[in-house]
């Protein structure tokens, strides 16, 4: 029954719960880094590398931090791991460190890490957040890689760098542009929503759930807001 | 005077840091439904940019590079600008109340806005001196402000045609958001045509 039940975080974070097409988490590196499917391996990889890292020591240390410094904890828990990757990549992968460029420190921001610390990783234990921190790292290069793969072939007319002989003298180079990111990544939501609501799910919105500022969102809002989901609490000091 | 007015252009219309560089899109898409919010939202993130240029700037400079602590620019850079958003949002409270009226709900939404990060660590990768980082700052924000503008006007005409099921809410706006961005990559040639 238990081993089940681990086998189901580790998977859920796949297709299920994806962190992209469903949660709606992490649009910013979502949208940028998938011009090609090199950058986009290896920022999924990256995130991942940080987002197991974090799970792990922030549901280690899920009893030690105080509730209302819990944000900032994490952020720090995070930049350190990012800083980590950052120095382990400009090291042996000199070419991807440049191919990321900002991205890469922007891991920090992300909010699929965030969002799992607050939601998975303060009320799991280690072992579980480990594998949900897999599942969900797994989930983002896999959407990632999706959306890559669509804007570098039919954009690009290439697959990671390599021509394919057709396809190059009739690409759309609208594709690789960021105007066509917003569009396949809605193209995409678009499908997800359209399965999720025939098998009577909730059509997938704007992830807030793991985003600190969450609640000001829906008070700088007003009533109407994209935010329904969020059930982040707020930074604390503000009180 | 000349560079400094290219920075300014080119952080506003072309390297636009919505639409082109595609950071900050949580507020782009959570606050962009009305005119006033968004021009709020929009007015917070420039202020808050070039308060966090101020105040990044110096740190990396005079203390991180002499002492040999590049590594360390992303986690001082996050704590810089998380401690800087609470303190503003205290002196406001408490000098301008005005100005935290307006404000003040959406300061704490730039904490971790990926924007402003980006910003501060920019500045470094594009090695800008301190007045071209400033000048840099302001015209992100801008551009930040316009997409903003710019967005809440288009959305406020997307809840009215009958879109197919599946489009409705998210993938509209998405949609809406990449015909935005795509017209300004229209203006990719401006600098050259206008400077060079």
């Amino acid at each position: 029954m238990e081993k089940k039940n681990k086998l189901s975080v580790l998977t859920s974070g796949f297709i299920k719960e994806n962190p992209v097409f469903v949660l709606v988490l992490g649009t910013c590196p979502t949208i940028a880094t998938t011009k090609g499917v090199i950058s986009a391996i290896s920022m999924g990889l990256a995130a991942t590398a940080v987002l197991i890292c974090s799970n792990l020591v922030i549901s280690l240390l899920r009893k030690l931090i105080p509730d209302k410094v819990r944000i900032p904890s994490y952020i720090v828990v995070i930049a350190g791991f990012v800083t980590m990757v950052q120095m382990l990549m400009h090291a042996y992968l000199p070419d991807l460190y440049s191919l990321l460029g900002i991205y890469l420190p922007l891991i920090t921001v992300n909010c699929i890490i965030l969002g799992r610390a607050e939601m998975f990783a303060s009320k799991n234990g280690p072992v579980e957040s480990l594998l949900d921190g897999i599942g969900m790292g797994l989930g983002f290069t896999f959407a990632l890689l999706c959306m890559a793969v669509i804007r570098e072939v039919f954009g690009a007319g290439a697959f990671a760098g390599i021509e394919i002989p057709f396809l190059v003298d009739h690409c759309v180079p609208f594709l690789v542009k960021s105007s066509g990111g917003f569009m396949v990544f809605g193209l995409l939501i678009a499908i997800v929503t359209a399965i999720s609501t025939k098998r009577g799910k909730k059509a997938p919105e704007l992830g807030c759930s793991g985003c600190p500022a969450a609640k000001f969102c829906k008070a700088a809002a007003g009533d109407d807001v994209e935010c329904v989901n969020a059930t982040a609490k707020t930074e604390g000091g503000n009180n | 005077m000349k560079e400094l007015i290219i920075i300014l252009m080119s952080s506003v219309l072309i390297d636009n840091y919505v639409l082109t560089k595609t950071l900050g899109i949580c507020p782009f898409l959570g606050v962009s439904k009305k005119l006033d919010q968004a021009v709020g939202m929009g007015l917070s993130v420039i202020f808050v940019m070039i308060m966090a240029t101020c105040a990044t700037w110096p740190i990396q400079t005079y203390l991180l590079t002499p002492n040999g602590l590049d590594y360390l620019q992303t986690i001082v850079f996050i704590l810089v600008i998380a401690a800087l958003v609470q303190f503003i949002e205290i002196v406001l409270k408490k000098f301008v109340p005005s100005l935290h009226k307006s404000l003040g709900v959406y300061l704490p939404l730039i904490t971790t806005n990926c924007a402003v990060l980006g910003v501060t660590i920019d500045n470094f990768i594009q090695e800008y001196s301190f007045v071209q980082s400033l000048v840099y700052s302001v015209g992100s924000g801008i551009g930040f402000l316009l997409a903003m503008v710019l967005f809440s006007g288009v959305r406020s005409r997307l809840d009215s045609p009958s879109v197919p099921k599946a489009f409705k809410g998210l993938p509209s706006t998405l949609i809406a958001a990449s015909i935005v961005s795509l017209a300004f990559t229209g203006l990719g040639g401006i600098i050259e045509n206008l400077f060079k």
